[in-house]
C-alpha cells in the first residue's frame, strides 16, 4: 500500500483546542415545599432527590441511583398535599408549588406497616439497613405471629398463578426455603428475598441485559425464577453477579461471604475496604476488595463510579481467587 | 454500548462470528476472515457514490483524498459481496447508515489487529472516519477497545520500541536529550525492536538474553513450537510475574512479584486514556516483592542507585517528563477517579476525545492523511488439505493463557474446544464431545468438537485459554504485520482429522 503524505512520527502533534462536551441541559428551576421548607430544586428531579439535597434521609429499599425505580417496596412514600394517596418518592418528579410531608403520622404508619409484614415474611438478618429502618420505625412485626416453618424444598417454586392457600391463623406466612446452592459463586437465599426487584433490573436492560431471572408467579407466591426455574448453570445466567451488587437483603451472596457465615468467621469489624482497578480487560472498572485476615472475601464496585456504575462482569466479580492461594 | 441502543443508536457488528453483540445490531455482516480491508473500501466507495461523503472536513483537514478516491474506485458493492461474503445490500445499508448518522462511532478489537496486515486494517478504517469527518468531536471517533487493563498504560509509559514515556519519539534527538539529562544516561538513539522483531532476532542470534515483565509468550505467542525453540536457544531468561506461568518455568532466573492491582500502589490506564489508581488491599505473600522494589535493587545490583522511590514519586517524575500527563497529579486523580490524558496542568480537566484539532479552522498541526489500503488475504491459505479457517479468540469467563482465570471455578467454563458449525460438523462425520485432531500446516492438537451456531459453514474456533490441555497456539501462524508487529493469530488453515475418543462436552 502506499504511504502518501504519511506524517513525520517523530514530531509531536501540536496541542489542539480543548473538545467541546455538549452542555448540561438546562433545567428550570422547581420550587416545593418539604416538612415547611421551601427547596428549590432542577425540574425533573424526584421528591426522593429534592428531600436529600436538604438531608431529609428518606428510608428506600427497592430504589438505587444506578437502576431505574420500579415503585415496588414503598418504604419510601410521602405525602403530597392533595394527592389521595400516598407517592413514592423515588420516581414522582417535583411539581411547582408541591407541598411534601415526609415524615407524617401517615407516611410513618405507612413506613412501618410495610416493614412489619415484609419483615414478618422475609428473614431480614443479613439486612443491616432494613434492621435499621425498623428500629426508626418502630416496627414489629412479631404482631403478625411466629413465622411459618420452611416450605419443603421446591414448593414455593412449583406453586402457580391463582393457587390461593387458606391462611394458617397459627403462623406469619413466610417464605422461608432451603438456600439455593448451585454453582461455586454464589448462592440465593429466598427466604430472605423482599422482591424489591433490584436484581432483575440488574439482569436486565440497567445493566446486563442478560434476562436470566425474573419474577414468577403472583400474590404472595411471587418469586425470583430462573427461566422454568432451572438451576442458574442451565440457565442464561453470565454470573455478572450485578444482581448481588444491588441486593438488599443478601438473599443473593458471594459463596465466599455465606460459607465464612455459616462457618462463624465473616467479621465485618475486621475487614478492610480498598478501591482498585479490576486486573482484568481494558474497561477499568473500580473494586472494591472486601480483605479479612490479608484475604480477599468480597468483591463490589461503586456506584458512583463512572466508567461502569458499579456494575461488573464475572471476571471483576469473582476472578481474584489466584490472589489468596498463596 | 447497550444502554447507548436502548436509547436509539444503531449497532452494526462486522464480525465472521455471529457473536452476542451481533444479537443487538440492527445488522450482523458476517464477513470472511481477513476481508476487512475489501469491506472497508467498499463501504468508502458507497458513501463517495451516493455523495454522502463530508466535503468541507476533507477539504479542510485531510490529505490525499484523489488518490484515495480513484484507489477504492474498484471496491464495488458487488465486488466485496464477492469477496467478503456479505450481501451488497447490507454493505450499502451499513455505508448509508454510517455516512449519515450525527455522530458515529468504530469500535475494533484484535479481530481488526491480529492479522498480517493489521495496520492496513486499521487505517482502511480511519479512511472511513475522515470521509465523514466522524472523528474528533463528541460521540464519535475510532475506538480500539483495549483488551488489558493496562495495555494502553504501557505504551504510555513507553513500552513500545520507539518511543519515550507520554509518546514522545526516541528518534527526535531533543526529546531523547530531556530523559537523558533527567535519567542521567545515555539513551540508544534508534528504535528498538517490538515482541515479534525480537524472537527474529533471536533468531538472528543477536538477542540472547530475555528480560520478561508480566507476559507469557511461551503460551502467548503464536507458532508455539518456534517460540519454545528460540526461548530455549537464549543464553538468560529472566521472568518476573505474579504467578508461576509456562514461560517462568522455563526461566533461569523467576522474580516473584506482587499483584500490581492489589498488592501494589501505581496506576494504570484503561481504555479510554483514564489514568486510574490502583491500591494496595493487602500484602503480598511472602518473598514476593513489589515491581519497583525488584527494579530498583536490581539496578543496585548492576552499579546504580536508583533510591527507594515510592508509586507517587515516580508517577511524578514522569509528570515532569511527559508533557500529556503532566497535570494529573495523585490528589487529582483520586479526585476526579482518574483523568484522561492529555491532561497538560494542573487546571486541566484531560480530554474525553483526541483529534480536535482537525476541526480547528485553520487546522492546527499536519492534515490526517488517508491511505489506500489493499484487500490482501490471509497468509494462511486454504486448500484442499486445510479447508477450514481457524479463528482464535476469547470467552467472556476468561483471561488469555488462563493464568489468572484458571484459579476461579467459572460455571461458564468448558475448558477448549473446537467449535465447528453444525453444518461441518455434518459434513465431516463427528458429533458434538467427539476428540478431533486439529492439523494446522505447523502443528496439530487434539481438542473435543462443540458445535457453535454462530459460526458459519468453513468457520472454525478456539480460545487459547488453555494452554496446558490445548495448545491452540502450536496452530497458529507467525506471519506477522510488519507495521506492529502482530501476529495472524486470527486466520489460521486447519483441517480436522477423527481419533475416534469422547469426552463430554458441557454447553
Amino acid at each position: 500500500m502506499s504511504t502518501q503524505n504519511a506524517p513525520d512520527l517523530t514530531t509531536p502533534v501540536p496541542r489542539g483546542p480543548l473538545p467541546i462536551l455538549p452542555p448540561p441541559r438546562p433545567a428550570r428551576t422547581v420550587e416545593i415545599t418539604i416538612d415547611g421548607k421551601v427547596v428549590a430544586v432542577p425540574e425533573g428531579s424526584t421528591l426522593l432527590q429534592a428531600a436529600r439535597s436538604v438531608g431529609i434521609d428518606t428510608p428506600t429499599l427497592c430504589f438505587l441511583e444506578n437502576l431505574t425505580p420500579v415503585n415496588v417496596c414503598r418504604i419510601c412514600v410521602v405525602e403530597v398535599v392533595g394527592s389521595r394517596t400516598l407517592v413514592p418518592a423515588c420516581s414522582r418528579t417535583v411539581e411547582p408549588g408541591m407541598v411534601v410531608k415526609t415524615d407524617s403520622e401517615r407516611v410513618r404508619l405507612s413506613r412501618r406497616l410495610v416493614l412489619e409484614l415484609l419483615a414478618s415474611s422475609v428473614d431480614v438478618s443479613t439486612a443491616p439497613q432494613f434492621q435499621e429502618y425498623m428500629r426508626r420505625y418502630d416496627a414489629k412485626p412479631e404482631r403478625f405471629g411466629t413465622p411459618a416453618p420452611p416450605a419443603p424444598t421446591g414448593e414455593r417454586d412449583a406453586s402457580h398463578p391463582g393457587h390461593h392457600h387458606a391462611p394458617e391463623p397459627s403462623h406469619a406466612a413466610a417464605v422461608a426455603q432451603s438456600v439455593k446452592i448451585d454453582n461455586d459463586l454464589y448462592v440465593r437465599d429466598y427466604g430472605k428475598c423482599i422482591l424489591c426487584y433490584k436484581c432483575v433490573e440488574a439482569c436486565g436492560t440497567d445493566a446486563q441485559n442478560t434476562f436470566a431471572i425474573a419474577v414468577a408467579g403472583r400474590g404472595f407466591d411471587a418469586r425470583i425464577s430462573t427461566e422454568y426455574n432451572v438451576p442458574l448453570t442451565d440457565s442464561a445466567c453470565v454470573y455478572c453477579g450485578n444482581c448481588i451488587g444491588v441486593c438488599p437483603t443478601g438473599a443473593l451472596m458471594f459463596r465466599s461471604e455465606y460459607e465464612m457465615r455459616q462457618a462463624g468467621t465473616w467479621d465485618e469489624s475486621k475487614q478492610t475496604k480498598t478501591d482498585t482497578i479490576c486486573p482484568y480487560c481494558g474497561v477499568g472498572c473500580t473494586l472494591t476488595l472486601q480483605v479479612q485476615d490479608e484475604k480477599i472475601v468480597k468483591v463490589t464496585s461503586p456506584l458512583d463510579q463512572q466508567v461502569t456504575h458499579g456494575h461488573l462482569c464475572i471476571k471483576g466479580r469473582f476472578g481474584w481467587e489466584w490472589v489468596n492461594q498463596k | 454500548m447497550l444502554k447507548g441502543i436502548h436509547n436509539g443508536a444503531k449497532l452494526f457488528v462486522v464480525d465472521p462470528r455471529r457473536t452476542s453483540s451481533a444479537q443487538w445490531a440492527e445488522k450482523w455482516l458476517g464477513l470472511h476472515v481477513g476481508t476487512d480491508i475489501a469491506l472497508a473500501n467498499a463501504v468508502a466507495r458507497e458513501i463517495l457514490v451516493a455523495g454522502l461523503e463530508n466535503r468541507s472536513f476533507i477539504e479542510n483537514a485531510t490529505s490525499g483524498f484523489t488518490e484515495f478516491r480513484q484507489h477504492v474506485e474498484t471496491y464495488t458493492l458487488e465486488y466485496a459481496e464477492k469477496l467478503c461474503g456479505v450481501p451488497a445490500e447490507s454493505i450499502r445499508e451499513l455505508a448509508h447508515a454510517y455516512a449519515r448518522a450525527d455522530r458515529a462511532q468504530i469500535c475494533w478489537t484484535l479481530g481488526i489487529t491480529e492479522h498480517h496486515n493489521a495496520v492496513d486494517n486499521v487505517l482502511a478504517l480511519i479512511n472511513l472516519s475522515l470521509l465523514t469527518g466522524h472523528v474528533g468531536c463528541y460521540g464519535s471517533g475510532v475506538n480500539p477497545l483495549r483488551g488489558q487493563n493496562n495495555v494502553q498504560g504501557g505504551g504510555d509509559m513507553g513500552a513500545l520500541p520507539d518511543r519515550l514515556p507520554g509518546f514522545q519519539h526516541v528518534e527526535n534527538d531533543a526529546l531523547r536529550a530531556k530523559f537523558e539529562k533527567a535519567w542521567g544516561t545515555t539513551i540508544p538513539p534508534k528504535k528498538g525492536w517490538h515482541l515479534s522483531g525480537m524472537f527474529d532476532a533471536m533468531e538472528r542470534g543477536e538477542l540472547k538474553g530475555l528480560y520478561v515483565i508480566g507476559e507469557n509468550p511461551a503460551n502467548s505467542e503464536s507458532d508455539q513450537h518456534r517460540t519454545m525453540k528460540l526461548l530455549k536457544s537464549l543464553d538468560i531468561l529472566v521472568v518476573q510475574d505474579m504467578l508461576m506461568s509456562k514461560t517462568a518455568e522455563m526461566a533461569d532466573v523467576v522474580f516473584p512479584a506482587a499483584a500490581g492491582w492489589c498488592e501494589s500502589e501505581g496506576t494504570v490506564t484503561n481504555s479510554e486514556r483514564r489514568v486510574q489508581r490502583v491500591r494496595r488491599a493487602l500484602p503480598p505473600p511472602k518473598g514476593v516483592r513489589d515491581d519497583i522494589e525488584i527494579l530498583c535493587d536490581l539496578a543496585r545490583r548492576m552499579g546504580r542507585d536508583l533510591g527507594n522511590p515510592t508509586s507517587e514519586e515516580l508517577w511524578n517524575e514522569l509528570r515532569n517528563l511527559s508533557p500529556v500527563h503532566a497535570g494529573m497529579s495523585y490528589a487529582r486523580l483520586e479526585a476526579m477517579q482518574g483523568l484522561q490524558w492529555p491532561c497538560y496542568d494542573e487546571n486541566h480537566p484531560g480530554e474525553q476525545y483526541l483529534h480536535g484539532r482537525l476541526w480547528a479552522r485553520p487546522i492546527v498541526g499536519p492534515r490526517a492523511p488517508f491511505s489506500c489500503a489493499t484487500q490482501v488475504p490471509p497468509v494462511d491459505a486454504l486448500n484442499q488439505d486445510f479447508p477450514l479457517r481457524l479463528t482464535t479468540g476469547r470467552r467472556l469467563d476468561s483471561y488469555n493463557t488462563g493464568v489468572q482465570t484458571s484459579r476461579y471455578s467459572s460455571p461458564l467454563r468448558h475448558g477448549e474446544t473446537i467449535d465447528l458449525s453444525p453444518e461441518d460438523g455434518q459434513k465431516y462425520g463427528v458429533h458434538e464431545g467427539e476428540t478431533v485432531r486439529v492439523v494446522s500446516r505447523r502443528g496439530a492438537v487434539k481438542a473435543p468438537v462443540r458445535f457453535d451456531p454462530g459460526l458459519r459453514p468453513g468457520l472454525a474456533f478456539m480460545t487459547l485459554h488453555f494452554p496446558d490441555q490445548v495448545a491452540t497456539n502450536e496452530l497458529t501462524i507467525d506471519a506477522v504485520d510488519p507495521k506492529s508487529g502482530t501476529s495472524e493469530f486470527k486466520a489460521t488453515a486447519v483441517r480436522i482429522e477423527k481419533v475416534g475418543d469422547t469426552v463430554a462436552v458441557a454447553d
